[in-house]
């Protein structure tokens, strides 16, 4: 823990946010990118929509402003790519609840491991920070 | 006159909630994080707060991206578990306190902290599985509840420092408070924990117990810890330890711990939670 004041400096604050591996921060950036892909998934908060939407996802997508790209990350539940578009794990996490998803089974398809690998490494204590705290680190030992 | 005696952090990971609410709260799996729970249950039947200031974030139910609000007071009479997309939790309806609310509400914006107020909304996971791990499955919540939003999901969330002042204005707010109530403060969420990406289940105990440990005592020195040192040591969803630092500002220059728990892993994520008092 170091003390040390909070940055003033918003373009260094932004900037420190994209240096972390395999992370996406919901930033204002990818909040505006996601915009409707996040109010779709809201949407699937009440079983009338929800039932709507199992029945037909297509014409679901239809009404809501979402791009090809979006709607072809939903259909195949690309997690990872849809972090890429702005959407935000809380409210992807409608989407995977609609489907019966945990929380752990959809976060592991982010991270290219099985779910019973993924599973395993939890109970095993979980992912070491060792080597997964910084982009620009990684690249610098590597380089040596 | 109402006053603060004590502090708790916990952790509100949903799958407690769900272990609870099927009766698997004693298995192999949740035991050793249930059993870490049982002092605090009898300490806090032996304490009997009346009302509980709950610091917790919304996970998209009460809030879209509509309106983020960055500190959200809830001043309603009551509030029902949401439906996060599988039906919302068969746990009783949360009752509020009005009239501490809405006079910690306007003690705040006199003190300078702009919060919004909140009369309706339903409370999700971040709030009532806290309730759970602290009171089981009564057929009422034995205490009121003055929920504390706290945007810990859109970038930039508040500042470790600001969450530490807004909990030192509490405390402020509720000592002006003319009642005789016995409040407690909760600041949930945490610990090391990361849901999307390459690099989730990222888990720190190291660093996790190291903010433990700085919860008590008369150091601030976590109210200095910057978001990216959250971020890259636990987990980009660990940043909701901010939500602890309102809880530990509002106990005062100096805690005292009563108990404390550490277990790996709920699910994705590290339980953690701390029981503190004022230390005068």
């Amino acid at each position: 823990m170091t003390a040390v004041q909070p940055t003033a400096d918003i373009h260094a604050y932004l900037a420190e946010l994209e240096d972390i591996p395999g992370t996406r921060v919901f930033t204002a950036a990818r909040a505006r990118k996601g915009y409707w892909i996040n109010q779709f998934a809201m949407s699937l908060m009440t079983p009338e929509n929800r039932a709507r939407f199992k029945a037909d996802e297509d014409a679901y997508y239809a009404e809501w402003l979402l791009g090809e790209d979006a709607k072809a990350a939903l259909r195949a539940r690309d997690y990872n790519a849809l972090l890429d578009l702005g959407g935000n794990i809380y409210f992807l996490a409608k989407l995977f609840s609609t489907d019966g998803f945990s929380f752990a089974q959809a976060v592991s398809t982010m991270t290219g491991m099985s779910f019973a690998e993924y599973q395993a490494m939890m109970l095993a204590g979980g992912r070491s920070a060792e080597g997964n705290r910084s982009i620009r680190e990684n690249a610098a030992k590597g380089a040596k | 006159m109402a006053r603060i005696t004590a502090g708790v952090g916990s952790s509100h990971v949903p799958l407690l909630g769900v272990a609870a609410d099927t009766g698997k709260d004693r298995d192999d799996y949740f035991a050793p994080i249930f059993n870490g729970f049982d002092w605090t249950r009898e300490w806090i039947a032996q304490e009997k707060p009346d009302v509980v200031i709950l610091v917790f974030n919304d996970h998209a139910s009460a809030f879209d991206m509509k309106i983020v609000p960055t500190f959200a007071i809830g001043c309603g009479d009551r509030y029902k578990p949401a439906d996060e997309g599988w039906g919302p939790r068969k746990v009783p309806e949360v009752e509020g306190h009005a009239d501490l609310a809405w006079h910690i509400a306007q003690s705040l914006i006199l003190d300078e902290f702009d919060m919004t107020i909140i009369n309706e909304m339903d409370v999700d996971h971040g709030l009532t599985v806290p309730l759970t791990m602290m009171f089981g499955a009564p057929d009422a919540w034995p205490v009121k509840v003055v929920p504390l939003a706290v945007n810990v999901v859109t970038y930039p969330v508040p500042t470790g420092n600001r969450c530490w002042a807004l909990g030192e204005a509490i405390a402020r707010a509720v000592a002006s408070f003319p009642e005789d109530l016995n409040v407690q403060i909760w600041g949930t969420g945490g610990m090391s924990h990361q849901l999307q990406g390459q690099r989730a289940g990222l888990i720190n105990a190291e660093w996790d117990n190291r903010f433990l440990d700085a919860m008590v005592g008369d150091s601030d020195a976590a109210r200095w810890i910057p978001h990216i040192e959250y971020l890259r040591e636990t987990g980009s969803e660990g940043i909701e330890m901010v939500m602890w630092l309102i809880m530990r500002g509002a106990l005062g220059p100096a805690t005292r711990m009563l108990h404390r728990h550490y277990h790996v892993p709920c699910s994705n994520t590290a339980i953690g939670h701390i029981v503190l008092e004022p230390a005068t």
